[in-house]
């Protein structure tokens, strides 16, 4: 359960970023989550939910875009989508693989709410 | 509305600490392991091996993560070896930061080989660069052969895998074969050792191996998440 943590990062990073003025204005976090980052994108949502309680964050939105883990083969060149985490190449039974994506843990973007024509509820 | 774009790493402050960990290392030419596996696998069982294989012919120190109590650090001392307790109070994984206060409790002058003893954890201690130099991933044969397929980031990650209890083969419908191959069907680069604390086999090849590491130096393994 190190999502708490990981949920706490995510807040100290939005903390660190927001405008003076900007402290309870957050509508939603992006966040990129990779297939082999070994975090359970559920859990992290309720963490965050728990943990910004209360807080200025309180009512903000994880918005969390999933990352397939996809590879590319050296060999062959193929490039080829693995959901378990096995990294041979299903063309060419190769072992020389590249990773291009799924290893992700990235906050990505905050959205606000505009002061003055928007009014944040919850 | 407005957008405020950050595209930073969520664990940055961590893997920040880890290269200061790995800097300190560095320039006490400190060899560091970071030992994880599921809890009951033997890791302090393998360590105590190591620890006995290795007297006289390395100068090692020992961190050792635990949720609960200094058994472990307790064990450890028995070999008049340096040790450091970090007890987590139910934290599930080491953090840089855990280690980098370890450190000031820990001399490091003179230390050839640290090992750091994780939290007994198949999940989460992936995702915690602690500065070290691979991570190895003990796997024993009552746990089944299907482990590296059920967390995959874990074996991802390390460079090494100890399949350990190894006597128990006999009794268990493990197969090893299986178990090697779902491991290196996760990362083909892994080394991999079979060993049993009990009887001892495969101890003296795992130590000469790990001699022969921390005598070629480095082999800086950071962070693998992006």
């Amino acid at each position: 359960m190190h999502e708490l943590s990981i949920a706490q990062s995510i807040v100290d990073i939005v903390q660190a970023n927001l405008p003076a003025s900007g402290a309870n204005l957050v509508k939603s976090v992006k966040i990129k989550i990779g297939q082999l980052s070994g975090v359970v994108p559920d859990s992290l949502d309720f963490c965050f939910g728990a943990i910004t309680h209360g807080t200025s964050l309180q009512g903000a939105t994880l918005d969390m875009e999933k990352v397939p883990f996809i590879l590319k083969c050296r060999t062959c060149t193929t490039s080829f989508e693995s959901e378990a985490g096995i990294v041979l190449c299903p063309k060419c039974g190769g072992t020389d693989t590249e990773v291009l994506s799924g290893t992700e843990l990235q906050v990505v973007e905050i959205e606000l709410y505009d002061e003055h024509l928007e009014k944040k509820t919850g | 509305m407005s957008v405020i774009t950050i595209e930073r790493k969520v664990l940055e402050k961590n893997d920040e600490l880890a290269r200061r960990n790995r800097e300190l290392f560095a320039k006490q030419r400190t060899f560091v392991i970071n030992l994880v596996s599921s809890p009951g696998s033997g890791k302090t069982s393998l360590l105590e091996k190591t620890l006995g294989y290795l007297k006289g012919k390395l100068k090692i120190a020992v961190i050792e993560g635990d949720v609960q109590t200094d058994l472990d650090a307790q064990r450890v001392a028995r070999f008049d070896v340096p040790v450091a307790q970090i007890v987590t109070n139910g934290g599930c994984h080491l953090e840089a930061k855990l280690v980098a206060d370890a450190l000031d409790r820990l001399d490091l002058a003179g230390v050839e080989l640290l090992v750091i003893e994780n939290v007994g954890n198949l999940v989460c201690p992936s995702n915690y660069d602690l500065g070290e130099a691979m991570k190895v991933v003990v796997a024993s044969t009552t746990e089944g052969d299907d482990k590296p397929l059920k967390y995959p980031a874990m074996f991802r990650n390390a460079s090494v895998l100890i399949i350990n209890k190894l006597d128990l083969l006999p009794y268990l419908d493990c197969d090893i074969n299986a178990l090697k191959r779902n491991a290196l069907q996760i990362n083909p680069s892994l080394t991999v050792f079979e060993t049993s604390c009990r009887s001892g086999s495969g101890i003296p090849e795992w130590c000469a191996w790990l001699q022969q590491q921390v005598s070629k130096g480095y082999n800086v393994k950071p962070s693998t998440l992006t």
